[in-house]
Parts: C-alpha cells; structure tokens; sequence
C-alpha cells in the first residue's frame, strides 16, 4: 500500500488510530508493518530529484511549529564557571539557512559534477528520527524519547539544556535556547543551559491525524509518509529504478527518514555545506552495537550471581554438616 | 575469592558505577574534570556509557551473590532500607537497559520516570549509607 500525502489520512493513520495500546515490544503486523507500542511506526521517503528548494517546507515547519518555539527570559541568569556560554536565537528568529531553536527544517544545497554530469540537488534537512536514537538512549534526565510512531522528541518541560543530546547525535541536529525552562527553576548558575529544540515531526498534528506540515506544503510532492516497512520498501524500489541511492535506511543502526537521490551520498557530502546547525550526509554506523551485546551480559549478570551465591550457601552449609 | 577482596571489588565497582553515572551528565566538561590531562574521557558520553553497562554487569552479579547470605541475616531498619534502595537502583537500571535495546519501546513518561527514580535511588541510598555509617562511629564511640 503507497501512502501519499491524501491517503495517508485516510489509511495510514486509521491503522495507527485502530491499533492495540500498551504493547512494550515491537513486532509486526499481519501485513508485515512495523509496530512499536501498539502503533505503527511512521516513516518518511525524501525524492530529491523532485526538490525544487522553493523552501515551502521550511515555512509551513515554521508555521506549524511556532508555537512551540521558545520565548526566553531575559536577562539570562549568570553561568559558572564563566566559560559556559549562552545560546541564544531570539534575536534572529528569522534564520532559516540552517537549523536552530526556531528553524527546524532547513534547505541545504549540494552541487558539483557526477560521472562527468553537472548537478545541483536540494536536500530538506532536518532530523532522521532513529530507530535506536543516541539522543534519547543517552539523556540522563529522560527529556528525549521515542515513541510509538517513530517520533523521536525533546520534552520542553523538562529539558535542562545540557546539549548532550546534541553531542551524541551523528548529525548534531538539536540546537539549545538559554533562558528557558526548567533548569531555570532549580539552579540556573550552576546546573543547564536551557532547552533543547528540533522537529518533532509534527507529532501534535500525527496525534490529531494530520500529516507534518513540511509534508503537505511540498509543492513537488518530494516527502511521502506512510508505515516503515512499507515507505522503506518504496524507497529502495525508487533507487532501483531510478538507479539512485539511498540515506538513512541503515545509518546509526537505521532510522525513520529515508533520503533517495540520483547522486551517491558520499559526493552530496562533500558537496554540501557542512558545520554548525548544517549536517553531513556521511555514512553512520550503529553506534549500539557493544552496548547491545553487553545488554545480555546485563540480564545473565543478576541470576549467574544468584546461582553462585546459592550455590556457596549450600556447599557452606554441607561442609558445616561435614564438620559436625 | 575471600570475603574482604570480594568488598573491595564491590566498592571499587560502586564507586566507579557513581563516577560513569554521573559522567552521563554534561558536568565533567562543565566543571573542568576533562580539561585535566588523563581525564579527558570523562566528557566522552559513549565511553561512559559502555563502562556503566559493564560495571553494572559486575554489581548485579555481586548482589545475586550477596543476596542468598543477607537473607540469612536479621534485617535493621536502616538495612531494609539500603536493601530496597540497591533493588530500586537495580531494577530501574534493568528497564533502562532493556529501553535501550533497538526494537524496544517504553513509553516517554515512563522512560522519565525510571531516569529520574534511578538517580533518585543513588541519592537515597548514599543517604542512608552515610547515616548508617556516623550511626555506627557513634555507637564504636
């Protein structure tokens, strides 16, 4: 089943809406859909020979989303020690040529020669939303998470803008706003920095049963949304077929954003842009893989004890009858 | 192994359990700890990461160990406490760990909560230790 952007809310999310609740472990479907939490796992395809960069995404991101955006206090609280510096885009809420705590998608232009062909291509940059997301697994304070969906998001409520989350990102997507949030409750001076923001992929609107906003506006019809399995399916078909290339279906261990393009990704990446708030589109192992074996040690590690413990209790305890 | 090198293994892994634990938090580069030459890996959040989970490896087998020889034991209040605190801090470590696994979903709330009552624990836990601890110089004085 093709999900556009009409069936989508027709089909896609009656599946999600009439599915079961409060499951803990993924699995699939009859029909072979990702399921996570008793919903369906949402992902998005990105053809970009079809992206003009006429940036209509950018501002229906903008639009959708601005009332999400942060409205610091000023002045902000003093740090220590003094090197801890502040973030702050309120000043310049109008940047939209890379990503930061109001501008959550962004339009990054790569262009050069492939195969002795000249190219331009417009890539929508924003984040992948991971299958196994850094920024969620690692928040010590547990602001970031994934849900049901796919959806990997930042509590605003909570968040304490320690910027970590950013740090562990291979694409360092989330961007911090001093003088906002909860950190300035407890101990501004010493503790935090603010909040961390970044696409949410309009989860308010999924949970209502629309669609993000950045995937309606398109003029071109680039982003399609729909189930994981099956919006993965389509992608790897359009790359066969169109002899493109795919991003994003196995980095940092897979995630929920797949970019198809007609340029491999290693010259994009050098064709593009890159720094802060501007990702690379370089090639990301699963960063889990040692944390996921020693996962099974973590689990063994409690009983292997146990039956030691228990075992020396009762050799103990026949050796005292020995001695009797 | 004998008894008093199996406590110092325990609290040696305890100690560096606290000191990963808390390099989870963005406070080491904050507070200077990774700009001291050697301790630069204190900032380095998967390194942490990967030595908490191996540490924890360690405790958890320590505490199936110890757990048949308390049983045995009279229990005091404060001991009950420290007991419930250990099986807190293990338990919410566990749902963490299995949270982490790629194909496993814990809803959002809930992933807050066990981070925060796992913090929580550690801080209770140093509690009643450190009261247990003036308690018994008091009762040797």
């Amino acid at each position: 089943m093709r999900m556009n952007r009409r069936s989508f809310l027709a089909a896609g999310l009656a599946a999600a809406a009439g599915s079961v609740a409060g499951k803990a472990q993924a699995g699939e479907t009859g029909s072979g859909q990702a399921v996570v939490g008793g919903e369906v796992v949402l992902a998005t395809l990105l053809d970009l020979s079809k992206c003009i960069g006429c940036g209509a995404c950018v501002e229906a991101c903008r639009e959708a989303n601005a009332h999400k955006y942060p409205e610091p206090v000023k002045p902000f609280p003093k740090m220590y020690p003094a090197k801890v510096k502040a973030a702050d885009w309120s000043d310049k809420r109008d940047v939209d040529d890379r990503l930061t705590p109001y501008n959550w998608l962004f339009i990054q232009t790569a262009s050069g020669t492939y195969d002795g062909e000249p190219f331009e291509l417009n890539i929508p940059r924003r984040c992948l939303h991971c299958q196994n997301p850094p920024c969620a697994n690692l928040c010590p304070w547990g602001a970031a998470s994934k849900d049901g969906r796919g959806i990997v998001s930042i509590n605003d409520e909570i968040c304490l803008g320690g910027s970590k989350c950013k740090s562990v990102c291979p694409w360092h997507i989330p961007e911090r706003q001093t003088g906002v949030g909860l950190y300035l409750k407890l101990a501004p001076s010493l503790a935090g920095n603010g909040v961390m923001y970044k696409c949410d992929r309009c989860k308010d609107r999924i949970a209502a049963g629309g669609i993000p906003a950045c995937v309606e506006a398109c003029p071109e019809g680039v982003q399609t949304i729909g189930p994981r399995d099956e919006i993965l399916a389509q992608a790897r078909k359009l790359a066969e077929e169109t002899g493109g290339f795919l991003y994003g279906d196995t980095e940092n261990g897979g995630t929920n954003t797949f970019y198809v393009s007609p340029v491999p990704f290693d010259v994009l990446n050098q064709a593009v842009e890159k720094g802060p708030g501007k990702p690379h589109l370089a090639s990301v192992a699963n960063p889990f893989t040692t944390e996921d074996t020693l996962a099974r040690a973590v689990y063994a590690a409690p009983l292997a004890g146990l039956a030691a413990g228990v075992l020396h209790l009762v050799r103990g305890a026949t050796s005292e009858d020995g001695n009797e | 192994m004998n008894n008093r090198a199996l406590n110092l293994v325990f609290r040696l892994t305890v100690f560096a359990l606290l000191f990963t634990g808390f390099a989870q938090m963005p406070i080491f580069a904050r507070y200077y700890l990774a700009d001291v030459p050697g301790f630069a890996w204190t900032a380095d959040y998967h390194l942490n990461h990967v030595l908490h989970y191996g540490l924890a490896v360690v405790l958890l087998a320590l505490l199936g160990w110890r757990l048949p020889l308390a049983l045995r034991r009279r229990w005091s209040a404060s001991a009950v406490l420290a007991a419930l605190c250990w099986a807190g801090i293990a338990i919410t470590g566990l749902v963490r760990v299995m949270k982490n696994q790629p194909d496993a979903f814990f809803s959002p709330t809930l992933v807050m909560w066990v981070d925060w009552t796992h913090l929580g624990f550690v801080m209770l836990l140093g509690l009643v230790i450190l009261a247990r601890v003036l308690a018994a110089r008091r009762k040797a004085a």
